[in-house]
């Protein structure tokens, strides 16, 4: 009974979050992050610590990264600069990934075969993105990130994945590169046998997901899941499973250029990837008693709103 | 009767497992080294209270203000609070490197030529991303 009611209470807690930043209570934070540097030096990693608890809380409810939501919204209301955001959205996004790929791993649900060629394209092109996204100027890269969030929100409201796709025939590629396998499913008890099909023009994608996942600091799920779905043909747990293993590698070379420019400040970055972790472990307990239906519109909502925030801001307005 | 489980190929299971032990550890030292830093056992390389000075700043003006060192300069003042935790954060970010360097000789056994191949270009890629040879200077 204790147990329900510390859930109902982390619900509504999202709830007041979601409220928080989608009305003009976040102004009163907002003020406080214009006087910054007049605040003790612990006050903002502790709310960004909370702030990323619910984060990761969301995060999980939604059925979207950590990073795509840490970057547009810490960017839009913390006195952080985007540098930064980006630096640690990807640490964030990162250690997501490495805490969850052994469990995906292990039980096949994520796949090295399927992950690998397309890991190797994805992290070479994130870094020429973080290299891009260092190199141009601030408010060029905050426009073009509010647009790529108002089209992941948009995205996200209309991509229909499919549970299990048909694919008839493996092509050439794909048959090359040995993308097929099996994985238990436990819902059904059901053995699911899959492979990919029109593997070209999935890789060939690969090229811009790494690109942006660099120049934005925010993880790619949103576009991994659709294009190994959607495109590639594999079954939409494999695809969820093996696009969270992916985070691990494209992250991975984009946060160390990152981390080589001086974009990670301890101070903002453990709180957010402790909060987020810790967030995140509490998201998937909640998880049988909320509406994830609902929060992810809300999430979908503050999406859009965080991505005009950017574009705005970006834009100078 | 729920049928058995497909196996999960050995190197997939080692890349995991190392990836288990790998990550939480580095989370450990994280929060150790974190622990550290805002106790003040050791003096930082940027008084606390002032690294909200520098947060709001793009990274060129930060790294020229506060002298800091990019590359793998900071492994030179990991005797400061706030460098400590570049220990951890290196090692979450050094993980996949490592997996990928012990899976190898699993394929190799295999000769299976296409994955020696593609792990080893990843390595490359990897460590191009983390030699600190990449970067533009900032903006």
């Amino acid at each position: 009974m204790l147990r329900n009611g510390c859930r109902v209470l982390t619900v509504k807690a999202v709830f007041l979050f979601l409220w928080l930043v989608s009305s003009p209570a976040w102004a009163t934070v907002e003020a406080a992050a214009v006087e910054g540097s007049q605040r003790p030096w612990w006050f903002w990693p502790i709310v960004l610590f909370f702030f990323c608890f619910i984060l990761g809380i969301l995060a999980v409810l939604a059925g979207v990264g950590g990073g795509v939501l840490y970057v547009p919204l810490v960017s839009g209301f913390f006195p952080f600069h985007l540098d930064f955001v980006r630096g640690t959205g990807l640490l964030v996004a990162l250690a997501g990934a490495l805490a969850a790929g052994p469990g995906l791993l292990r039980r096949n649900f994520a796949n090295l075969r399927l992950a690998l060629p397309v890991a190797l394209i994805a992290s070479s092109c994130a870094i020429v993105g973080a290299l891009l996204g260092l190199a141009l100027p601030t408010n060029i890269i905050q426009i073009a990130l509010g647009a790529t969030i108002i089209f992941i929100a948009a995205l996200l409201t209309l991509s229909k994945n499919v549970e299990r796709p048909v694919v008839e025939k493996q092509d050439g590629i794909g048959g090359a590169l040995k993308m097929a396998g099996a994985y238990l499913e436990p819902s059904t008890g059901e053995n699911i046998e899959w492979k990919t099909h029109r593997t070209l023009p999935g890789l060939i994608l690969f090229i811009v997901i790494g690109v942006m996942a660099g120049m934005f600091g925010l993880g790619a799920g949103w576009a991994n899941v659709p294009v190994l779905n959607l495109l590639m043909g594999a079954p939409l747990k494999l695809s969820v499973g093996t696009s969270k293993f992916l985070l691990s590698i494209t992250d991975t070379s984009a946060a160390w250029i990152y981390l080589n420019q001086g974009c990670v400040i301890p101070l903002m970055a453990v709180p957010s990837i402790v909060g987020l972790m810790l967030g995140s472990f509490v998201g998937v307990r909640i998880l049988a008693v909320a509406k994830p239906k609902v929060i992810r519109y809300i999430v979908i909502i503050v999406l859009t709103f965080a991505g005009i925030r950017a574009l705005m801001k970006g834009l100078g307005i | 009767m729920t049928p058995k489980a497909p196996p999960t190929p050995p190197e997939q299971i080692t890349y995991a497992n190392l990836l288990f032990y790998g990550s939480w550890g580095a989370i450990a030292i994280l929060l150790i080294t974190f622990g550290v830093y805002v106790s003040g056992i050791l003096e930082s390389y940027i008084p606390i209270n002032e690294v909200s000075q520098y947060w709001s700043m793009p990274v060129s003006h930060y790294v020229h203000e506060a002298k800091i060192p990019i590359g793998w300069g900071w492994v030179t003042l990991l005797g400061n609070g706030d460098f400590l935790n570049f220990i951890g954060i290196v090692l979450l970010a050094g993980m996949t490197i490592v997996c990928f360097l012990v899976i190898l000789p699993n394929y190799v056994k295999q000769k299976d030529i296409v994955f020696i191949v593609l792990v080893i270009l990843e390595v490359l890629v990897l460590c191009l991303g983390a030699s600190g040879l990449l970067g533009t200077g900032g903006h």
